[in-house]
């Protein structure tokens, strides 16, 4: 299997300074998709801002895993209703233009 | 620069312990932090604020400073070095005196310029503290014609020149973010975003809802009742419309593919709903006012 867009899980808590049993346990909460090629663990590039973002919650405010889990889901909760605001603003103002 | 008073952003008092500031800081994070409040500029102001207070407060030295001289604090020092050292007449005139030097505020408050991101509070093996850089915003105006193809836009965000490609189909209102071209990192921390949003004006006839354009067409009674060709516009340019006899005023077309493009799906775009106005015609002679009449009694 290619690892070209893969980042060693090791290689990336030794960089954070982190123990590679929490990326286990982002990965039990599915908070992170680990792969595993020839039994080294993987994480792909892609998730890395969404990985560091954890980092931050978890070490720099003191979330724990549970409260990061709830936060992401908000979080994309959040983004969809940010979504649809702007549609329903770009709507209301058709209606608006139109002197409605 | 307006005085800022750090204890009153952390909501402590002066006589805060280390740990009272430690609690009020971490508070104040999980309900600012950027992380947790994504877009929302006023946060990340505030979040700002409470991060300068926390690294000046929870600094024995830097506390000290912020306590004696207040809103000089990080000049007072040198201050009051420069009124010592003028008093000296003792030979120092070979050695050059250096305000704002490497003990200087004016690096302190640089730092705090751009730092953003949050603390790693010695989370993590007590490594050295890195702080991801700042986020920028920026805002784009755009007209619909712009918008209804991709096209590259030089943008200037902090004297740096950026070069971005906006796909088509960019909503009205949303914001792409640009991954890295935010404030440099400190410590080796990764840059912040760019994030742009986007301001599309609508000068057209068509009104856009999503990917869908809505214009209103007029047409002629003749043609409403007898039938007959026109010519309409699109964004993508003139099309001709057969439009059947007996047409009723306010009947609506939709045109396939012709609306505005789907937001990076190339090849895909919305549809175009004309709406027809039919126009009675005015300023009528007498034969046309006869056959009208004729024509309502037949």
């Amino acid at each position: 299997m290619e690892t070209g867009n893969l980042i060693s899980a090791e290689e990336f808590c030794i960089n954070h300074k982190i123990e590679i049993s929490f990326i286990s346990s982002l990965q039990e909460f599915g908070l992170v998709e680990v792969t595993t090629v020839k039994e080294t663990s993987y994480i792909d590039a892609d998730q890395l801002q969404k990985l560091e973002k954890i980092l931050r919650l978890y070490y720099d405010l003191d979330i724990n895993i549970e409260g990061i889990e709830a936060i992401t889901h908000l979080l994309n909760r959040v983004n969809d209703m940010q979504d649809e605001i702007i549609t329903l603003k770009n709507k209301l103002s058709l209606y608006e233009d139109n002197g409605v | 620069m307006e005085f800022v008073d750090y204890y009153k952003i952390l909501g402590i008092k002066k006589d805060a312990s280390v740990e009272d500031i430690k609690k009020a800081y971490r508070k104040l994070a999980r309900k600012y932090h950027p992380d947790l409040n994504p877009n929302n500029k006023e946060a990340n102001k505030q979040f700002q604020q409470i991060n300068e207070a926390n690294e000046v407060l929870s600094d024995p030295e830097s506390r000290k400073k912020f306590d004696k001289y207040g809103k000089d604090w990080k000049h007072g020092e040198e201050y009051e070095k420069a009124q010592q050292s003028q008093r000296q007449s003792s030979g120092q005139r070979g050695r050059e005196q250096s305000f704002g030097g490497s003990q200087g505020g004016d690096d302190f408050s640089d730092f705090f310029g751009s730092m953003f991101g949050g603390q790693s509070g010695g989370g993590r093996g007590g490594r050295q503290a890195k702080f991801r850089g700042q986020d920028f915003n920026a805002e784009v105006q755009l007209n619909l014609i712009d918008a209804y193809q991709t096209h590259q836009q030089t943008l200037s965000v902090n004297g740096k020149n950026i070069r971005i490609t906006i796909p088509a189909g960019i909503e009205n209102g949303q914001t792409i973010k640009i991954g890295g071209h935010g404030g440099p990192g400190v410590n080796g921390g990764p840059a912040g975003d760019l994030f742009i949003s986007f301001s599309i004006t609508n000068n057209t006839k068509f009104k856009r809802e999503g990917d869908n354009l809505y214009s209103t067409v007029d047409l002629d009674l003749f043609t409403a009742v007898l039938g007959g060709e026109i010519t309409i516009d699109t964004l993508s340019g003139k099309v001709k419309l057969k439009v059947p006899p007996e047409t009723q005023n306010g009947t609506k077309v939709k045109l396939k593919g012709k609306g505005f493009p789907v937001y990076k799906k190339e090849g895909q775009f919305g549809d175009l709903l004309i709406t027809y106005s039919i126009k009675i015609p005015t300023n009528l002679t007498e034969k046309q006012k006869e056959l009208f009449l004729e024509l309502s009694q037949s």
